[in-house]
């Protein structure tokens, strides 16, 4: 049973029938754009034998969602989904067991059509609204409750179209930036040059000029804001305020290289073993075995990546008497509450948290943050709405971005070329800085606005996160059969930069190094990458998705001066499969132009199938970008990507055709998607680089002085 | 305070506001159409595109005083009675959106491009949303749809 329904195991806290004619789903899980909320409601009408039309999905607020932590680790279809799919045949069931006891026929002579019951032998009929509308069920779901055979879909398996989509292309108000109830201010936050930087000093005639021009200034410690009722005269407000403030810089940021700092900084060293770090001894790099042929080492590096997210964060919060009402974007509410109400000392039924949609982010950006910026106005002016926004350059330097990290790798042939002897070590900051309140006083330490108030916390201190392929030890444990793999997770002290969870956490460095690494290997050993691959491989499944890929990218001949590359993982071992290949040119002038992308995904039953290539193109345009184009700079004085100039991505002027092939598993499990293909896009696009031009590319990004100083070494 | 003149979707308009204020703010604020979004403030990444007498700017720098007497299209106001155009139509029937914080800007964009250049080529498509960006990673569908009405020869409407 899964950890959702483990904490919500009533059908009341998942589904209810209206009086009108709809089913009202319940997720804790959000929509950010990656269409969970059409797929969910695509297995309960499936469940329920109702159309899709019909389906409502709740939106997500606590105390009324269920709380199924954080939209997260592309784990919604195998936590949310499969809740949703027993709810709905618990409920089938149900209103079926009703529906005969009312009609007096027995169960078995009923059929179901859009809710409609009715008999066979006697053509009665009752419909759900009438038999179970606005009425509670009472019941738990039935872990065991039968599920609808997969050659009986209607909905589940076929084109749908992603909820919401009119509203998107028309310009309909959905966004929490769009919120506009009566009497709101809008307000914006000064933030200080860098983390360290505290108020020294802040010009009071400034702040009363403010103030006389009817916008209001809110300071809390280090924490400065404005807020008034038109927008621009309060951007105007916030540049006044922060030329009025005076930071006392306390020393600035490190600026030692972050490559070399990963080498020779304090570090927390843990084996890994079956994807789960051990509290053990680090073992020693064993000498090669004395008969193999040929030991190479590599090194893989990358910057820090930011979310990028292409609206900045922000967020609406009222206070009511004691309670504060917040309307965000941030992917795990109910973890926001806790870290909240642990922060500000309050009840946590004393906040009221409700999802609204913000642009995409594939993990924590600053909407958590600045849902606690907007809460610290809202509670400084008693009653009223506060709609508080990031600018572009709050976004930029002040969003957790993903770590920057070193795998260090070795490996041993045997003559036959088979793969004896295997090592990683993967060097980083934390992922894992999502809020949370334990322990206690963690919470304040995890939003970063709590941090600047009078009196505000320190700093979090990352712990090494334990659990099974999470953080820096996110597919660090390869799929390949490697004898007795060494595999160490390195979790690097005193790097300079807030870090906490982006799409694949540590698993796009790790398929990175693994997938580059094996093609070194291969071309050691004389061995096609793809025959490589296969024969370290016994899983059929993993074989099916690579051969699937193989098939369409090496179909025909490539074309002269094109490379070709290949990348594969399960993510986390346990999730979706996925094989990328990738065709690309180096033009004179050393920038890489992608020409043509293969995905193959195996995400066992498939609900959703544009969703799922859609998600598919997604992460592999995302790690396009962050191969190509992306890495965080920053100097003492602090992050200097504070811009899309400063921080270049991908554009449309490069996107490759894709081609997506979903390897379609009936009845099987959902295996998360959200986050396959990002981890073996990057690798092809490295060992495609390496086919064309004989670089081997091993540190992102991938940039045209990248690739002229590789051709120099 | 100043007075502006402004149409908008075909609506004569008068605002009052600071004459610096930037358009987008007098679109979102004073006007209710949260269609445009604010994505820098700098003119970077296309989110605040509107169209100015058929032709796609950027609304998040300039002042509402620079457009005095000029002819604004949101993409509220592309829709034609309430339902989406041939350009939206094309984005949703490509599913050319995930987040769609960007989708304004880009069906703004794809309007004005297809009006001039009802069949572009590649080259053409890129120049014309070289300002734009996407984070999801929707191109690829943005794309289609621009093929799809490509491929229909030009017969929508705008």
């Amino acid at each position: 049973m899964t950890a959702s329904l483990e904490k919500q195991p009533n059908l009341d806290q998942w589904l209810a029938i209206t009086g009108d004619g709809r089913v009202v789903v319940r997720s804790g899980k959000v929509d950010i754009g990656q269409r969970i909320s059409t797929a969910l409601a695509a297995i309960a009408a499936e469940e329920l034998d109702v159309s899709l039309d019909r389906i409502a999905m709740a939106t997500v607020e606590t105390g009324v969602s269920p709380d199924e932590g954080v939209t997260s680790g592309s784990n919604s279809m195998q936590d949310s989904g499969q809740a949703i799919r027993l709810a709905g045949a618990t409920a089938r069931r149900y209103l079926i067991n009703k529906a005969a006891a009312q009609l007096d026929v027995e169960p078995a002579s009923l059929e179901i059509a859009d809710g409609l019951i009715r008999s066979r032998d006697t053509n009665r009929s009752v419909n759900y609204w009438e038999l179970q509308g606005d009425q509670p069920f009472e019941v738990p779901i039935d872990p065991e409750a039968t599920v609808k055979a997969p050659g009986d879909y209607e909905e589940v398996g076929n084109p749908q179209t992603a909820r919401g989509l009119a509203d998107l292309v028309t310009g309909q108000p959905i966004f929490v930036h769009d919120m506009n109830p009566p009497g709101m201010l809008h307000a914006r936050v000064i933030r200080p040059p860098h983390y360290h930087a505290r108020l020294h000093a802040l010009d009071e005639s400034a702040c009363e000029r403010i103030e006389t021009s009817g916008v209001r200034v809110v300071r809390d410690g280090s924490h400065l804001a404005v807020a008034g009722a038109d927008e621009y005269a309060v951007v105007k407000a916030a540049e006044r305020l922060a030329a009025a403030a005076d930071w006392d810089m306390r020393g600035g940021l490190p600026t030692a290289d972050i490559f070399d700092a990963m080498k020779t900084n304090e570090r927390v060293s843990l084996p890994v073993a079956d994807g789960i770090p051990r509290r053990e001894p680090v073992p020693d790099l064993p000498d090669p075995p004395a008969d193999v042929a040929t030991t190479l080492t590599a090194r893989y590096e990358k910057p820090y990546h930011m979310h990028g997210s292409l609206g900045p964060s922000a967020a609406l919060a009222q206070t009511d008497g004691d309670k504060i009402h917040i309307w965000t974007h941030s992917q795990g509410i109910y973890v926001l509450r806790e870290a909240l109400a642990g922060g500000l000392g309050m009840a946590e039924e004393d906040l009221h948290i409700v999802h609204v949609p913000g642009a995409g982010c594939y993990g924590h950006n600053g909407a958590d943050d600045v849902a606690v910026d907007a809460a610290l106005v809202a509670r400084a002016l008693p009653g009223t709405p506060i709609l508080l926004k990031w600018t572009r350059e709050d976004e930029h330097a002040w969003e957790p971005y993903s770590t920057c990290m070193a795998m260090a790798v070795q490996a041993s042939l045997d003559a036959e070329g088979n793969v004896v002897a295997w090592s990683q070590e993967s060097y980083g900051d934390t992922f894992m800085m999502r809020p949370r309140n334990s322990p206690p006083g963690e919470g304040a330490r995890r939003l970063l606005p709590l941090r600047y108030i009078e009196n505000g916390a320190e700093d979090p201190v990352p712990q090494p996160a334990m659990r099974y392929h999470v953080g820096i030890h996110r597919n660090l444990d390869p799929l390949y059969k490697f004898p007795n793999p060494r595999l160490v997770k390195n979790l690097v002290r005193g790097l300079p930069l807030r870090t906490s969870a982006l799409r694949t956490l540590g698993g796009f460095a790790n398929v990175y190094a693994i997938e580059c690494f094996l093609d070194e290997l291969a071309e050691a050993a004389g061995i096609d990458p793809v025959e490589f691959r296969l024969r370290h491989l016994d899983d059929d499944r993993a074989k099916a998705c690579v051969q699937a890929l193989a098939d369409s990218l090496f179909k025909d001949s490539k074309p002269d001066n094109r490379g070709r590359g290949i990348g594969f993982a399960q993510y986390t071992n346990s999730k979706a499969y996925s094989a990328v290949g990738v065709e690309l040119e180096v033009s004179d002038d050393a920038a890489i132009k992608l020409h043509r992308a293969v995905v193959s995904v195996d995400a066992g039953q498939v609900v959703d199938p544009d969703g799922l290539i859609m998600q598919s193109e997604g992460g592999f345009i995302q790690a396009a970008s962050w191969a190509l184009h992306e890495e965080v700079k920053f100097d003492r004085d602090g992050v200097t990507s504070r811009d899309w100039d400063s921080y270049p991505i991908l554009r449309f002027d490069n996107i490759p055709e894709i081609e997506t092939i979903l390897i379609d598993r009936p009845g099987d499990p959902y295996l998360g998607a959200g986050e396959a293909v990002s981890g073996p896009a990057g690798a092809a696009i490295a060992n495609a680089v390496y086919d064309t031009t004989g670089l081997r590319l091993r540190r992102m990004p991938f940039t045209p002085e990248a690739l002229r100083a590789a051709a120099m070494s | 305070m100043a007075k502006s003149k402004l149409t908008v979707n075909g609506t004569a308009q008068e605002v009052d506001c600071d004459p610096a204020t930037p358009l987008l703010y007098v679109l979102r604020n004073t006007l209710n159409l949260k269609g445009a979004k604010f994505g820098c403030g700098l003119e970077q990444c296309g989110a605040c595109a509107v169209l100015i007498d058929g032709e796609p700017v950027l609304s998040c720098v300039r002042a509402v005083s620079e457009f005095d007497g000029q002819n604004i299209t949101t993409v509220e106001g592309l829709s034609e009675n309430g339902e989406p155009n041939a350009v939206q139509r094309a984005f949703i029937a490509e599913s050319a959106a995930q987040c769609g914080y960007c989708t304004s800007g880009l069906v703004v964009a794809t309007t004005a491009l297809l009006k001039r250049n009802p069949q572009p080529s590649r080259e053409d498509i890129n120049e014309a949303l070289a300002d734009h960006l996407c984070r999801c990673g929707s191109h690829v569908r943005v794309l289609k749809a621009i093929d799809r009405l490509a491929a229909a020869g030009g017969s929508h409407d705008r």
